[in-house]
């Protein structure tokens, strides 16, 4: 048997009523894995508030999630506009998100800073108007 | 407090989750911004908001959020209600405003969730 566990989730752009359901999905499954309820959280938060990002900002994408005994890998990527400052971006409160956004409870501008808390590492590669794509790290 | 304290504090109606009334709450969070909840909410807790939607419940999901219960007299949908009753969250909904709705609570002895941690 193989140590690494994978699992592949195709975000949707469209219907922001649906996102969550890969966090959700995932969250499932690790809980039935019997990983530690921390652990569990950790993850969710991580890729939930991920897969938002990906369906206000870049119309969807793909999330690519490794589970490995020493940690949890989650790759997310889009082909979104990219974001111009990511140091902007990282700070709590700062957000580009429309009005109607910010109206269905989303654009507080606390996404990526709860990526970062709730993660043990994060990397944002990103290029302007070809895509980013976001790897978190989660030690079990 | 259980849910069911919740309920009777805060006159609100149960649009699911009857089963769950006897559950412990520990902590609450009044929150429109569902992103603020990620971030700070706690265990047990139960989360007040005026924001209806299909990502409430998915934000309570996430966040182990035992019960959800709507302010200012809004009724979710009935797909919102259905999403909370397959995650055994339970829904209820109140006419209070979220500021005396919080209020209540907390003289009744509910602590506040807010964690910076």
């Amino acid at each position: 048997m193989s140590d690494k566990l994978r699992f592949h989730y195709e975000v949707s752009g469209e219907d922001f009523t649906r996102a969550g359901e890969a966090s959700s999905d995932l969250k499932a499954k690790l809980k039935l894995m019997g990983a530690s309820p921390e652990v569990v959280r950790k993850v969710a938060i991580c890729m939930y508030e991920g897969e938002i990002n990906m369906v206000i900002h870049a119309c969807g994408g793909v999330i690519d999630v490794t589970i490995s005994p020493a940690d949890i890998l989650l790759e997310l990527k889009d082909v979104g506009p990219g974001i111009p400052d990511i140091e902007k971006a990282m700070q709590e409160g700062y957000s580009t998100a429309s009005e109607n956004i910010r109206s269905l409870g989303f654009g507080a501008g606390m996404g990526l800073s709860n990526m970062k808390k709730y993660s043990d590492e994060m990397k944002i590669d990103t290029v302007l108007g070809v895509g980013t794509t976001v790897t978190m790290r989660i030690n079990m | 407090m259980t849910i069911g304290d919740i309920k009777n504090y805060l006159d609100a109606k149960v649009l699911t989750g009857d089963e769950l009334l006897d559950k412990e709450v520990h902590t609450a969070c009044g929150c429109d911004m569902m992103s603020d909840v990620l971030a700070f909410v706690k265990d047990q807790a139960v989360l007040l908001t005026g924001l209806c939607n299909p990502q409430v419940v998915r934000t309570a999901e996430m966040m182990d959020i035992v019960c959800i219960c709507f302010v200012r007299g809004k009724i979710p949908s009935d797909d919102i209600i259905s999403l909370a009753k397959d995650r055994n969250i339970a829904v209820l909904a109140t006419g209070m405003k979220m500021f005396p709705a919080c209020g209540i609570l907390y003289e009744n002895g509910l602590a506040g969730g807010a964690s910076s941690e």
